[in-house]
Parts: structure tokens; C-alpha cells; sequence
């Protein structure tokens, strides 16, 4: 008996869910660049959760993000240059899709494993840094007096300083890992959330259903978590999602700049374009070795703008309420 | 006949900070010292113009302000009331009125005794598209008072908040959905069933009729009036619509500038207003019926700000019939005859 | 007295996300020279979306469909207000039909003084005659021994210059060269003189030092009276009046409907004044129309409105005027969404008198007796 009652309790609970949902979907599908958006970050989500079947690891016993070697040759090759290494072979590899970078790493190995990287570092980052600037805007907002002024002026000294500039700073006096590279983005970023949510409190925290709660006897936990953030996450949510893209180019141009967390011949996208630095030289080389640093940039070009895209769809989605006309 | 809110001397003041290290400069007296009383199952009405501080005393007599001063009375016992009313006429400064203040008075309440008093007292507000969370069910709007004040679980609590559902009009049906949809009057309705769900005894309607309908008007104030009768609740309506006021109120105050300035059951005031400010009040409103047409607006001017309030009585500069007495001296709110109370030096 | 006003069979719908909404359905209107004419309704009935589409400023999505809308602008002109161009449109607005709306403060820019935005208004529409007033004035420092004689003399030709062809290129050109242009200061002190008389017409005490208020300083009844004042600077023929004192006070609404009361006197104006309270219409008007779900169910004048009610929804809307002592009586149901309304006439769910034929066919507007229209089956 009560079992069916649950189930019926569960069912109802859901159903205006699905609705909102159902409104979303038909939004999503409304918009045609939102699409996009999606379909793109799709694609790249396959790509992380196959890696294993698109670029089976040849070499056992490897860390699978060490790309592979085919040979000994110092200069790339282009795309559609048969595998020699008899370990790739027997993996199944036959020709070089896009081709071999500088030691003969393959280029289409990398480009696949480095979704699951770009993911990893664009996740991590956003997800800690949204906390800690949850946390602290919330506490800024909510409490407003002094907790708010010392709070506030602290993420104006990170401001003060130019955010790559101080990564950079941050990871060689770390060390250069890949931990410590997403350690110093966290640090540098956590500013922004705590400003885009503090200002969000500000404004929810004066309508009525505010004070109506705490009418009713609610704690101020029980405001803020339950009453005040649903309502004000919402610009937060698309300045994170935007940010998911913007965190893979700072990791990309960190690399770039030499400062990367990631070893030379790991599958990450920032690192094999920095690993072709050499080849960029202008003049013959540039258009004789485009293949070397255009197809990881295309992926990392194609991966921010799904998110972007993304983005702009969440501001037009997320919110039940707002009805368009 | 009892007392059920006794308030003494009640004020709330807003600081206003100015200069660079935002030091408190002056202060908003939104409410500048009231004292009234109100009877168990009255709805008493609570009228003024914006400014004059009617919703900021509706707030602070349920404490969601802190009182700047004064002292505000809950149903206690008559002899405690007439210990407190001894010991502060004596004017000593004893250790037994602190006591007893301690105990009794709910402006110096806090914590979990604060807490446990909002059972008691609720509050309607004036917008229900503001009021309610728009990202929360109605099933957990309603019954998140109970949740907060521990009162029930699980399935009793389901069944409460159906119970109080059906009481104001809406269904089972309606539970599982947002307010976004659902029309203002329905809205207005969830509103009220929060207030209600942990069976109050006084409810403070902030002008829960201004924000719907004319037709929808009606039936929330028929509403209104079933559940007074049904749950046994005490009304305080504040409201700047002088004829919804005058249709549902027992007694009525009428508020200027922070302070009451006559009180008196509703059809006697509305007869034969005796305030000069209440008297231009009534004279103001629109009559209904063509052939009434009023010839020139009763009063002059515009309200003064609560920053600096006149001195004297707050409404000597707009005054036709103020006298030398009005500007120096501030009158007080006496009972002229029967529970019929003004505050002015014309009459007094 | 002639008709200023006449809206005939006006259709406006809404193109929304949900469905199009039937918004005017069919209204019919007139508007005598001289009168205020009363429009009444509860919300969504329609009434404010009437009063914009006289002025043709119904904001999208909405959209005029048809209908027709003629306004008496001089002795012999009488033009469709749905058929002008934008900027015959534009030299009406402001200056034969005015406006005012609900909020004032909504509606008066946050960053501009109160001066500014009257005289934004008055170098619109009354240019030639501040023009012609600042002409007088160079006559007079001409007439004064003083040693700016020269620039006198070149303000005077240019002056003259913009009474012949005020859109002359050269005037436009030397309008933008920062020390040249200060020229235009002498007419933008007329305005400002100007701007300070209309204030105190509207019974502003101090005006000189209102008009350089911003309008946060300004309390409601105030901003109210600056929007009156935008609204009556350049004598209008027609003044729109949108629930102007819904928001305010019921001592400032009184104050506010003494004023337009007064000022219809002075400055001749007839008024369209749209509200939902029924006593500001027994106040103030002339002639009442009753609005319901998008087309108007009654006309009639105030006396005969509230005396003999005809239509079942005027009879509802008057029982239900809360009376002290008796129970409110509320009108059963809600209004009705206008994306589906109901079949026939609109009003049918919630007439206690429908018949069957309410149900199929939308009633016709019939002069019942004199001057008192209904739109009802029943008559």
C-alpha cells in the first residue's frame, strides 16, 4: 500500500518537472545556434567516454594520455602517412589520420584524449572556483557591514593583478604539475563568481518571499541555500558555462607560454600546439607543417564555441518564469 | 472581550548613513511611538497614506523588525499586565520589571523563544507574485512553515497542508505546481495558506486586496471573513483603501507621519470623523454616485518627510484649524468617549 | 457639439509566445469636443491598449489589425490616425493628442531635469513661437545702449532666419560649432521661462526650483503634476489619461483630479480618462464607456450610467462596490484569457442573464435611448 502511494507521491513530483523540461526542449530546439551548441558538446562527450575505443592505448602498462610514438624521425609527417611502429599496427592502426608532430606523436591520438583532459581542467577549475565564490558572495551579500567590505576588497587585490600573469606566478613557484596549473586558475578566478553572485544576492535578497521565510521562522542558512540562491544562480550558471571554454585557451596559452603542468607528448590540445611551437616559424614551414598545430586548434576553437554557445542557450532557457513574448 | 497584543510607546526607526565613513546622519522614524491595544478576534484596520509608517508597525508587531523602543504585549495574563502597568508607573528602575519584560515583552525576544513566537504571529503581503518563491512548489511553500517549526513529518504534514489548502479554495491538484501558474487571485490565496498552515492567532494582512481584481477583491475578502470565523484568528489589515477598510474592520486607526492619530470602531469613525486629518482622509475619497461631486480638494500640500517631522503635531503646517498649542506641544491619544480616540488639542 | 474623437470597429491583437491575443475586439467610441469621457474596466478588459492605439503606440507584439480611428485635428481636417505616416504622427503626438500614464515616474527620464524634459517638448512642437518671443527679446537689449550691439544684431538675423526656415541647412550646421551655437542659449531660456509658468499653472508652489529637480527628488504627486504639465505644455486638442492616479495617494488623487478639472477649463482640452475605480469616473466624467474582454459593453452619460445601468456587466460591476454592513458581492469567475474568449458575447460564462443566443452570436451596439448605448442581446 504505501509503497504505491510513494510511487504516486514520486510520479506527481516529477510531473512539473518534466513540464519545465518539455518548455526547455522546445526552447532548445527553437534556436538553432543552441543546437549547435549542443550537439557540439555531445560530440566532444563522446569523444572523452570512447577515447579507449576510438585510440585504443597501443603500449600496455602506459599512462594512456602519453601519446604514442611511430618512430624516431624529428620532423612531423603529413596526414595519410602509414604507421611503421608494429605495436600501433597490431592496435589497429593503420595510417596517421592527421598526421605526426614532432617525434612522431600521432596527432589524431592526441586530439582524442585530449577531450577528456579538456573536460577534466575546464570542470575542476569552474566547479571549485563556482564554490568558493558561492560561498564567499553569499556571504558578502547576505551579510552585507564589514564581512562584505573585507571580503569585497580582498577579491579586489586578486582583480588588481593581470589574471595570466599571476597564474604563471603561481605555477612556477608550485611546481609545474597539472594540479598545481588548475590550483593557480582556481585562485585567479574565484573573484569573478563571488562578484556576479554577490550582486545577484543583493537584488533577491529584498523581495518579499525573502522576508516572508524568515516570517516564518527560517534560519539564515536555510535562507540563503533554499530561498536566495536558486533564484540568483542563474547569471552565475552561464558566466561558468561560458568560463568552461575560456579555462581550456588559459590552460592552452599557459602551455604556450611554456608554463604547463603537462609533460611534452601528453594528449593535451594546449600542449601539443605548444609542443609545435618550432613549426610555426613562418614561410615554408608554416604552410608545409600546418597539420602540427591547426587540427589541435580547430578542436580547441570548436570546444569553446560549443560552450558558448551553450551559454547563450542557458540564458534563454534556464529560468521557468520568463516567459518570451 | 480580552486583549491579545498590548503596545506601548513602539518605535522604528531606519538610520540613514551619509559622509565617507558612513556614519549614521538621521533617522527615517517610520513609526514614532504608538500605543494601542487589540481585542482577541477583532479585525482592526490600519489606515493611512504611503509614508505614514502603517506596514512598517504591521512588521515590527510581528518582529520582523527590531523595535527601535517600546514594548509589545502577547496575550499574557491580566495580572501580569497590571504588575508591569504598577511597577512602570512607579517609575523604579527595578529588577523585577526587567524580569518580567524578559519574560513577557516580545521586543527584546530573540533566539529560539523569537522563533517559537512566529507560530503565533504571521503575515500576508501585498504582492503574491513577489511574495512567493518562484522556484519552490506550492506543496513546499506551504509546507515549509511547518518543516521550519518542527511541527510535523511526512505524511501528517501532506495532510495538514491539504487541509489548509482546501480551506482557502485550491485542491490536491494544485500542489505539485509553481506559482508562475497560477492567476493572481489563486496566488494571493497560497499566500494566505502559508500564513495560516501553523494555525496562528494573529495575522497581519498587509493590503492583501490591492495587487488583484475588483472581482477577485470580493471573494478574497469573503475569504477572509469565513476563516476569521472558522479558525478563531485576530486580524490587523493595513490598507490605503478607505471603503475595503471600512467593509471588513471592527475598529480602525488611522496613522500620519509615524503616529496614530484616532481610533475608533469603524462605522463611528467613518460617521463622524473627529481628527482634522482624518476628517480630509474621508472627504477625499471618490464617491460612487455621480451626484456627490466634491467641488475642491479637502487638503493642501504634500506629507512632510519622517526625517524631520514637525514639531508640535505632525499635521499643524497642513492644518486649517491649528491653534498656538498645535505647533509647540505634540497631543496625545486620548479616549473621548467609548473607545473613541483622538490625538489633537482641538478636541481634547 | 461635434465629435473629436471617432474610433470606429478597432481590432488589435497580440502575437504571443502562447497564441495570438485577442486583445480589442471590435471597439466603438466617440468623443464629443469638450467632454471627459470615462473608460472603465477591470484589468485586461482592454482599456489602456485603446487609449495607445489612438496614438498608434501599441508596443509589439501587438498589432493594429483594423479598424478606424478619426481625429477632428483643426475646423476642416479630419484625418485616420491608423492610416498616417510616422512623422505626421510624431508632429501630432505631444502636441494635438497628449498622453499620461500611470506611473510618472516611469515615465520621465531618471538623468534629465525636470526643465529639460519640458522643454524637450515645447522646442518640438512651439519652436516658432519661442522663436518669436526670443525675437523680442533682441528688440529690447537692442534698445538698450550696450556694447554687444553686434551680437545682437547677428542673434537677430539668425533668429529671423529660423521664423522663415527653421530646417535650413546653414541654421543646422551652425548649430553644431561649439562657440557659434551658443546662440540657441536665448531660446532655450525662453523655454525655461516658459517651462516655469506651466508649472505654476499646475499649482506647483515654487517652481522655479522643482523645474531643476531630477525626478527621484520628486514625490508622486509631484511627478504626476510634471507629467500633466509635459502633457498640457503645448495645448492639446486630446488629453489620453491612463489611470494617472492609480498610484497615488487618495488625498493627492483628489488634488490631481481638482487640477485636471481645472485645466480642462482653461485649456480647453477634451480628456479620454481610463481607470478601474468607479467613483474617480463619478468624479470626473462626462460620459462613461464600460469596457469588458476587449470591446465596450456600455456608453452612456455618468448620470444615466449609474442611475439605469443596462448592460449585466455595468449592474455587476456597480453591486459589487463594497458597502459597509452588507456582504461583497463578487461577480462569479474570473476574466476570461483572450486567446480562447469564449464564443458570442465574452461576457456570457459569467452573466447570471445568458440566453442561447448569447452563447453563438457577439451582440451589436444599439442606441437604447438617448445617447445611452448597449451591447447586449437583451435590449
Amino acid at each position: 500500500m504505501k509503497i504505491r502511494d510513494r510511487l504516486r507521491e514520486f510520479k506527481a513530483g516529477m510531473a512539473p518537472t518534466i513540464r519545465e523540461s518539455r518548455v526547455m526542449l522546445l526552447r532548445i530546439k527553437k534556436s538553432p545556434l543552441s543546437i549547435l551548441g549542443v550537439s557540439i558538446l555531445i560530440f566532444f562527450g563522446l569523444l572523452a567516454v570512447l577515447a579507449p575505443v576510438l585510440a585504443p592505448p597501443p603500449f600496455k602498462g602506459q599512462d594512456p594520455w602519453r601519446i604514442p610514438k611511430d618512430g624516431w624521425m624529428p620532423t612531423p609527417r603529413p596526414p595519410g602517412t602509414a604507421v611503421t611502429e608494429p605495436v600501433m599496427v597490431k592496435a589497429g592502426y593503420t595510417t596517421h589520420i592527421f598526421g605526426t608532430a614532432q617525434d612522431q606523436t600521432d596527432i589524431f591520438y592526441g586530439c582524442i584524449w585530449g577531450a577528456s583532459l579538456a573536460f577534466r581542467e575546464g570542470f575542476q577549475v569552474v566547479g571549485v572556483a563556482l564554490i568558493i565564490g558561492l560561498v564567499t558572495g553569499c556571504l558578502a551579500g547576505y551579510y552585507g557591514g564589514i564581512i562584505d567590505e573585507l571580503l569585497m576588497r580582498f577579491t579586489d587585490i586578486i582583480f588588481a593583478f593581470p589574471a595570466l600573469i599571476l597564474a604563471m606566478a603561481l605555477v612556477t613557484a608550485l611546481g609545474k604539475t597539472l594540479d598545481n596549473v588548475m590550483l593557480a586558475l582556481i585562485l585567479v578566478w574565484w573573484p569573478s563568481y563571488t562578484r556576479v553572485i554577490r550582486g545577484e544576492i543583493l537584488r533577491v535578497k529584498q523581495e518579499d518571499y525573502v522576508e516572508a521565510a524568515k516570517a516564518v521562522g527560517c534560519s539564515d542558512l536555510r535562507v540563503i541555500v533554499r530561498h536566495i540562491l536558486p533564484n540568483a544562480i542563474y547569471p552565475v550558471l552561464i558566466v561558468a558555462s561560458l568560463d568552461i571554454g575560456a579555462v581550456v585557451l588559459s590552460v592552452a596559452a599557459l602551455s604556450f607560454l611554456g608554463i604547463s603542468g603537462v609533460p611534452a607528448g601528453y594528449a593535451d590540445w594546449g600542449q601539443m600546439i605548444s609542443y609545435a611551437q618550432a613549426w610555426i616559424a613562418g614561410g615554408a614551414t608554416l604552410t608545409k607543417y600546418w597539420y602540427v598545430f591547426t587540427i589541435p586548434g580547430i578542436f580547441i576553437f570548436t570546444f569553446v564555441l560549443g560552450w558558448n554557445l551553450l551559454g547563450d542557450a542557458f540564458r534563454d532557457i534556464l529560468d521557468p518564469t520568463i516567459r518570451r513574448r | 472581550m480580552s486583549t491579545l497584543i498590548e503596545v506601548e510607546e513602539l518605535k522604528k526607526y531606519f538610520p540613514i548613513t551619509g559622509g565617507v565613513f558612513k556614519r549614521k546622519t538621521a533617522d527615517v522614524r517610520a513609526v514614532d511611538g504608538v500605543s494601542i491595544g487589540i481585542v482577541k478576534g477583532e479585525c482592526f484596520g490600519l489606515v493611512g497614506e504611503s509614508g505614514c509608517g502603517k506596514t512598517t508597525f504591521g512588521k515590527t508587531l510581528i518582529r520582523l523588525y527590531k523595535p527601535t523602543a517600546g514594548s509589545i504585549y502577547f496575550n499574557i495574563p491580566t495580572n501580569v499586565r497590571e504588575e508591569i502597568q504598577k511597577l512602570r508607573n512607579s517609575s523604579q528602575d527595578s529588577s523585577r520589571l526587567k524580569k518580567l519584560r524578559k519574560q513577557h515583552d516580545l521586543s527584546i525576544f530573540k533566539g529560539k523563544k523569537l522563533k517559537r513566537l512566529r507560530r503565533k504571529m504571521q503575515i500576508v503581503y501585498q504582492d503574491p507574485t513577489t511574495s512567493l518563491n518562484p522556484r519552490m512548489l506550492v506543496k513546499d511553500i506551504v509546507g515549509e512553515p511547518l518543516k521550519v517549526q518542527g511541527l510535523t513529518r511526512g505524511a501528517e504534514r501532506r495532510k495538514r497542508v491539504l487541509e489548509i489548502l482546501n480551506k482557502v479554495g485550491l485542491t490536491e491538484r494544485h500542489l505539485y505546481r509553481y506559482p508562475h501558474e497560477f492567476s493572481g487571485g489563486q496566488r494571493q490565496r497560497i499566500a494566505i495558506a502559508r500564513a495560516l498552515v501553523v494555525l496562528p492567532e494573529f495575522v497581519v494582512l498587509d493590503e492583501p486586496t490591492s495587487s488583484v481584481d475588483v472581482s477577485v477583491r470580493a471573494q478574497l475578502l469573503n475569504l477572509f471573513q469565513d476563516l476569521r470565523k472558522d479558525l478563531g484568528l485576530t486580524y490587523m489589515f493595513v490598507s490605503h483603501d478607505l471603503s475595503v477598510v471600512e467593509c471588513i474592520s471592527d475598529r480602525v486607526g488611522v496613522m500620519y507621519l509615524g503616529k496614530v492619530v484616532e481610533l475608533a470602531p469603524t462605522m463611528e469613525l467613518y460617521r463622524e470623523p473627529l481628527h482634522p486629518y482624518a476628517q480630509a482622509l474621508f472627504a477625499s475619497i471618490p464617491i460612487p454616485d455621480p451626484t456627490k461631486r466634491k467641488r475642491r480638494a479637502p487638503l493642501k500640500g504634500e506629507v512632510p518627510s519622517p526625517i524631520n517631522p514637525p514639531r508640535g503635531c505632525r499635521f499643524s503646517p497642513r492644518c486649517e484649524k491649528a491653534i498656538d498649542i498645535c505647533r509647540r506641544e505634540e497631543p496625545r491619544l486620548i479616549d473621548v468617549r467609548n473607545g473613541h480616540f483622538v490625538a489633537c488639542h482641538l478636541i481634547s | 457639439m461635434k465629435n473629436l474623437l471617432n474610433i470606429e470597429d478597432l481590432k488589435v491583437n497580440f502575437y504571443t509566445y502562447e497564441g495570438i491575443v485577442e486583445a480589442i475586439d471590435g471597439v466603438n467610441l466617440n468623443l464629443k469636443e469638450g467632454e471627459t469621457l470615462g473608460l472603465v474596466g477591470e484589468t485586461g478588459c482592454g482599456k489602456s491598449v485603446t487609449s495607445l492605439s489612438v496614438l498608434v503606440l501599441v508596443p509589439t507584439p501587438g498589432k493594429i489589425e483594423s479598424g478606424k480611428i478619426s481625429f477632428e485635428k483643426s475646423e476642416k481636417e479630419s484625418l485616420n490616425l491608423l492610416q498616417q505616416g510616422e512623422s505626421a504622427l510624431r508632429s501630432i503626438r505631444g502636441k494635438d493628442i497628449s498622453m499620461i500614464f500611470q506611473e510618472p515616474r516611469a515615465y520621465l527620464n531618471p538623468v534629465y531635469t525636470v526643465q529639460d524634459q519640458i522643454s524637450e517638448v515645447l522646442l518640438h512642437h512651439s519652436k516658432k513661437e519661442l522663436t518669436e518671443k526670443a525675437l523680442e527679446e533682441i528688440e529690447k537689449d537692442l534698445s538698450k545702449k550696450s556694447l554687444k550691439h553686434f551680437f545682437y544684431k547677428l542673434e537677430r538675423k539668425l533668429y529671423r532666419k529660423m521664423l522663415e526656415k527653421p530646417n535650413s541647412l546653414s541654421l543646422k550646421i551652425l548649430s553644431k560649432i561649439p562657440i557659434v551655437r551658443r546662440y540657441e542659449r536665448r531660446l532655450k531660456k525662453e523655454s525655461k521661462k516658459e517651462v516655469v509658468r506651466i508649472l505654476k499653472e499646475m499649482k506647483i508652489a515654487d517652481p522655479q526650483r522643482v523645474a531643476e529637480m531630477y525626478p527621484h527628488e520628486l514625490s508622486g504627486g509631484m511627478a504626476q503634476r510634471v507629467v500633466i504639465a509635459m502633457a498640457l505644455g503645448c495645448n492639446p486638442e486630446l488629453l489620453l489619461a491612463d489611470e494617472p492616479t492609480t498610484n497615488l495617494d487618495v488625498t493627492v488623487q483628489a488634488q490631481i483630479l481638482e487640477l485636471i478639472r481645472e485645466l480642462k477649463g482653461k485649456f480647453g482640452s477634451s480628456v479620454l480618462y481610463v481607470t478601474h475605480d468607479l467613483g474617480v469616473v463619478a468624479e470626473l466624467c462626462d460620459r462613461v464607456a464600460v469596457m469588458y474582454a476587449g470591446s465596450v459593453c456600455e456608453l452612456a452619460d455618468v448620470m444615466d450610467l449609474f442611475r439605469r445601468p443596462l448592460h449585466p456587466y455595468t449592474i455587476a460591476l456597480l453591486e459589487s462596490i463594497p458597502r459597509p454592513g452588507k456582504e461583497f458581492k463578487t461577480i462569479e469567475g474570473e476574466v476570461p484569457s483572450l486567446i480562447n474568449p469564449p464564443k458570442g458575447c465574452r461576457f456570457n460564462p459569467r452573466c447570471t442573464k445568458a440566453m442561447e443566443i448569447c452563447l453563438k452570436e457577439k451582440p451589436r451596439m444599439i442606441e437604447v435611448e438617448k445617447e445611452h448605448y448597449v451591447m447586449c442581446h437583451l435590449h
